[in-house]
């Protein structure tokens, strides 16, 4: 990524007007062609800095839930149990963590009943519990990520 | 917002991402069947209805050089969580800030925050910078890294790809 790379990642991150030619208002900002900005994008897409440009919807107000869940699973069997979580379409992300509770995943389904069916079959499928610990309160959500920053 | 078939296809056709071409909404809207003016409108209503939170990038932050993730945990009393639940949201280094429940007896902590930085130490001294300044001694926390992603993308809807099976073909980037 080259110093526009990195301006051209903050400022997409910030959300883009919904517009014929949305890569347009960012091309003019940055002082480069449209054109440009499509070929970068799609170039930071295939180099895997971006995973994808597109809409942030908001699950539950499509009906939908969405969680966070954690399993403790033994060393040997993570690799095989994540890859088990992971094969679900509705599990977004799923990190390993240094606790016990050492797998956490975020769970989204589009129908709000059908989460704790998903719990109950990664459970079967699994062998272990899942906890499952949907946000009862949001203080903030702003996450951005500054490309190119020191911190 | 009721959301009818033609919105619930124009929710699958996009949630993979917007095509990289310079009109977007025309290319979907040749998809399904629709004018671009059509998508356009359409895709505004979702986002004015909250549906649809922003159009925009979802960075892959270990690509960007944002290794330790650390999801930090606070046990603290429930009368105190929303003071100190602000209190920490409005920290420029935290990114995310939740009340979940209770897992007790395996996990006895309600309030989670997600640090991004750089490396460990920095991300423990901004912790431990957090903890003196906002007098938080008193409240029992842990920090947990997380060396290794399993899984990160943003999540999809299966049941709307089935209505909208053709549309992995227009971004494929997932």
């Amino acid at each position: 990524m080259d110093a526009l790379d990195c301006r051209l990642v903050n400022l997409l991150q910030d959300g883009i007007d919904i517009t014929a030619q949305p890569y347009m208002a960012v091309a003019g900002q940055l002082g480069i062609s449209e054109e440009q900005v499509v070929q970068r994008v799609g170039q930071l897409l295939d180099d895997g800095y971006l995973s994808r440009f597109g809409p942030m919807y908001d699950a539950e107000k499509m009906g939908g839930a969405f969680s966070l869940c954690a399993m403790q699973i033994p060393a040997d069997e993570l690799e095989k149990t994540a890859e088990t979580v992971n094969a679900f379409d509705e599990v977004a992300h799923n990190y390993l963590r240094e606790h016990a509770l050492n797998m956490w995943f975020v769970i989204a389904t589009e129908h709000a009943d059908h989460l704790p069916v998903v719990l109950q079959q990664i459970e079967q499928k699994t062998g272990y519990p899942v906890y499952n610990m949907p946000k009862l309160e949001e203080y903030y959500i702003g996450l951005r990520f500054e490309a190119g920053a020191t911190q | 917002m009721v959301l009818n078939d033609s919105d619930r296809q124009l929710i699958a056709a996009i949630q993979g991402g917007l095509p990289m071409v310079a009109r977007p909404y025309a290319a979907i809207g040749q998809q399904l069947g629709l004018d671009e003016s059509a998508v356009l409108a359409r895709v505004a209503e979702l986002q004015e209805s909250g549906l649809i939170k922003r159009m925009g990038v979802v960075v892959r932050h270990r690509a960007l050089g944002y290794s330790a993730n650390a999801m930090v945990v606070w046990d603290v009393p429930d009368a105190d969580i929303e003071r100190i639940g602000r209190l920490l949201a409005d920290e420029s280094c935290v990114t995310l800030c939740y009340q979940r429940p209770r897992r007790l007896p395996h996990w006895p902590y309600n309030l989670f925050c997600m640090i991004h930085g750089r490396e460990r130490d920095s991300v423990l001294r901004r912790i431990s910078q957090i903890v003196a300044f906002h007098s938080l001694e008193d409240i029992q926390h842990q920090v947990l890294f997380s060396p290794r992603a399993f899984k990160q993308r943003g999540a999809r809807y299966a049941e709307l790809d089935k209505l909208q099976p053709e549309s992995r073909s227009l971004h494929g980037r997932t």
